[in-house]
């Protein structure tokens, strides 16, 4: 098994909190795992990445391979795009479709969800309005998440236990409220939307 | 029962390796990408019962000299810094091989090559090489805290400081390291030689002729450690030398079968001279692949150039400036290109930028408005720090970013050739890091100029850590002289703007040295304090 994403977003959307949920997931079921991280001066709003690679053998390199990625897992769909060099020619593109506007030349939403589109693997939900929906408005990052699952070989109750160790320590509730983020993106994942 | 693995940052591991060799102090200055080293040590529960110090320094020089300072009371103790932090540190940095050490001292720097955070992407193992130190380079985690424990054993055996180097890659990533049992702290114990440390010319020069001569010990135990090897190959048409995470990348160009060519692991310095010749003599070819600067390659070229055929950076083999990557060790080997195709053209840069709320914005708008509308563009000299962002638009309210404390002694140097009026913007921590001592002598000749102590209290862009400051600035700044009438501190809110923009007027039409202090706390650090409130309640 050999599996290497690469997580997308814009400084503080919480890209790091679905690493630390497939890393925990990973962890769980005996993978070894390398997980690069973007610290410093772009967590300023600027274009953040994180490069997760997860394998059933020794891994070499903090960085993905050009080429290589199985996946590009963004909370925005712009970020979606920054990557693509990065992905293998069957890899998976999996995004977010709420933009974060913070820059004065955003190119044309459509544009760049036609962008998307026209890659043959992609997932392009609206992850904001599901998380909304299951009552989360901040979980927007565990739906995608769970969105991801459904590409990545590991038992999907082995994601939920990640989730369940990284918000433990803020109570039963706030558990709940982002394993149903979860599930909801994996859901949305399955049915292709 | 299988030694138990934990995920670990390569700060963290080298953090949590201190602690098990029993570190007594960690002294640093935050700087991406070390900052986690210390925060790790801050929150770690050993580190609190043992009595660990890990409060942070001022700066990279006093950080290093307090850890020499701790080596010399018999204790191990660890410095960490960025690679720039250890051009403030250089003096101490170079003297602590000519002392020696007492108890284990490891200097630890995270150098950033591509400048993901950083003004430069040197590369420390230069200055270890100046100094003459040892020098160690993990290309992974588990090496990061193996070396931890090597470092210090070779420091006290040899009686010399270690330089740890490590690059972002390393210091921001993740992976699985077994920790060892845990070791005791050391007792205080004063050094034998009560002169050791005395750096008298008479004495200086005899301790210098020691480390002299003590290198061909340091270069032995590069040949004998466990971190320098030679991995054997058939393939003699060529030789791959690969230091730190060079080895890495070459390796995954590997995965499927193992390289069929020797390769020289190298992870500790001096150069281990034999093992490299013996390298050279059998293979027609060498590759050189260091993440940095061309370290090693430009040794072997030398300038007579006698040799093999030398492959790596200098040659455009590799790229002669940022960090490697496995397609590009991947394309040194012969390989293709591996780059799917390319970023769409609509995807445009997204820079990063102060956040909304932001006191230093609601500063910028008033020294434009005081400053660039009037006297135009060009007078106002800058940073290290958030505010630095100011130099992007909507603001580009700033003209210079050069190192630690440089803007006012650069609006000074201004003023002193004439430039009217002369600005200098400088954040809390970059001012009690490097900016007072330069506000000293600007007090001294009375300068004509407006300096700006943008007050956020908290070292912001690195995360958040103690100021030294904080509630204290105004206090430092009338200590160091400045006349009590010209310095203002002003609360930066847009309802205070006309209010803020009249205080610069005021002070531009002085002709001496003014000092404007723009207070407001910084919305991350109040916002994460506003949540720990509720948390707790």
């Amino acid at each position: 098994m050999k599996c290497d994403l690469i997580l997308a977003g814009v400084g503080g959307q919480g890209i790091l909190s679905i690493a630390t949920v497939i890393g925990q997931a990973a962890i769980r079921s005996g993978l070894y795992l390398k997980q690069a991280e973007v610290h410093g001066m772009s967590q300023r709003g600027g274009d953040v990445q994180s490069h997760l690679r997860l394998s059933d053998r020794d891994i070499h390199s903090d960085l993905i391979p050009a080429g290589d990625a199985d996946l590009i897992v963004s909370v925005e769909p712009l970020e979606a795009l920054r990557y693509l060099p990065f992905l293998s020619p069957d890899g998976w593109l999996i995004t977010n479709i709420t933009p974060v506007k913070n820059i004065a030349n955003y190119p044309d939403l459509e544009r760049v969800l036609d962008e998307i589109r026209r890659h043959r693997n992609h997932v392009a939900i609206d992850a904001d309005a599901l998380a909304k929906q299951v009552d989360n408005p901040r979980g927007m990052n565990m739906v995608v998440a769970g969105a991801a699952s459904r590409f990545i070989d590991i038992p999907f109750e082995k994601m939920e236990e990640g989730v369940r160790t990284i918000f433990d320590r803020k109570g039963e509730a706030v558990v709940e409220k982002n394993l149903a983020a979860l599930r909801v993106g994996r859901a949305a994942a399955e049915s292709g939307s | 029962m299988a030694a138990e693995k934990r995920l670990f940052l390569g700060d963290e591991a080298i953090a949590q390796a201190a602690l098990d060799a029993g570190v007594s102090g960690v002294y640093a200055y935050p700087g991406t990408p070390s900052t986690e080293i210390l925060e790790y040590v801050q929150r770690a529960p050993e580190a609190r019962e043992g009595g660990v110090h890990r409060e942070w320094s001022a700066n990279e020089k006093t950080a290093l000299e307090a850890a020499l300072g701790m080596s010399y009371a018999g204790r191990r103790a660890m410095t960490c810094m960025k690679h720039v932090g250890l051009n403030v540190a250089a003096d101490p940095f170079v003297n602590s091989a000519i002392t020696g050490t007492n108890g284990g001292l490891l200097v630890t720097v995270a150098d950033d090559p591509s400048m993901h955070s950083s003004q430069n992407e040197q590369d420390s193992r230069f200055l270890g090489k100046f100094a003459m130190m040892p020098i160690l380079e993990p290309s992974n985690q588990q090496e990061a805290y193996d070396m931890v424990f090597h470092g210090f054993d070779l420091s006290e055996r040899l009686k010399t400081p270690v330089l740890l180097r490590i690059t972002t890659r390393l210091a921001h990533s993740r992976a699985g390291v077994v920790r060892r049992p845990a070791k005791s702290q050391n007792e205080l114990k004063l050094p034998e030689d009560k002169r050791q440390f005395v750096l008298l010319p008479v004495i200086a020069r005899r301790r210098y002729a020691g480390l002299l001569k003590t290198q061909t010990e340091f270069v032995a135990s590069a040949e004998q450690s466990p971190f320098n090897r030679l991995l054997d190959g058939e393939d003699d048409s060529l030789g791959i030398i690969a230091c730190g995470l060079g080895y890495n990348y070459l390796l995954e160009n590997y995965r499927e079968r193992p390289c069929p060519h020797p390769v020289l692991k190298i992870g500790q310095y001096p150069f281990p001279r034999e093992m490299i010749r013996r390298l050279v003599a059998r293979c027609r070819e060498i590759l050189v692949v260091e993440e940095g600067m061309p370290f090693l390659e430009e040794y072997l070229r030398g300038i007579l150039e006698c040799g093999p055929p030398i492959k790596g950076r200098m040659d455009g083999c590799l790229p002669p400036d940022g960090e490697l990557n496995p397609n590009l060790v991947g394309m040194a080997l012969g390989r293709e290109d591996r780059t799917a195709g390319a970023v769409p053209d609509l995807v445009v840069p997204r820079p990063p930028a102060l956040c909304q709320g932001c006191s230093h914005a609601d500063s910028y708008r008033a020294i434009n408005e005081a400053v660039k509308d009037v006297y135009g563009d060009g007078h106002v000299f800058s940073d290290i720090g958030c505010y630095t962002l100011g130099a992007l638009p909507p603001y580009q309210a700033i003209n210079t970013c050069v190192d630690m404390g440089a803007s006012i002694t650069m609006a000074k140097g201004a003023a002193d050739a004439g430039l009217f009026p002369s600005c200098a913007v400088i954040g809390d921590s970059t001012f009690t890091h490097s900016g007072m001592t330069g506000l000293l002598d600007a007090v001294l000749e009375n300068t004509n100029m407006v300096v700006f102590i943008m007050d956020n209290s908290t070292t912001a862009m690195t995360g958040g850590q103690t100021s030294h400051g904080e509630g204290r600035l105004e206090k430092i700044v009338k200590g160091l002289g400045v006349h009590p009438d010209h310095v203002h501190t002003v609360l930066p809110l847009k309802k205070n703007h006309e209010a803020f923009v009249r205080t610069i007027q005021e002070e531009l039409a002085y002709e001496g040295l003014s000092v404007i202090i723009p207070a407001r706390e910084c919305i991350q650090t109040l916002k994460r304090k506003a949540r720990g409130k509720g948390r707790a309640s």
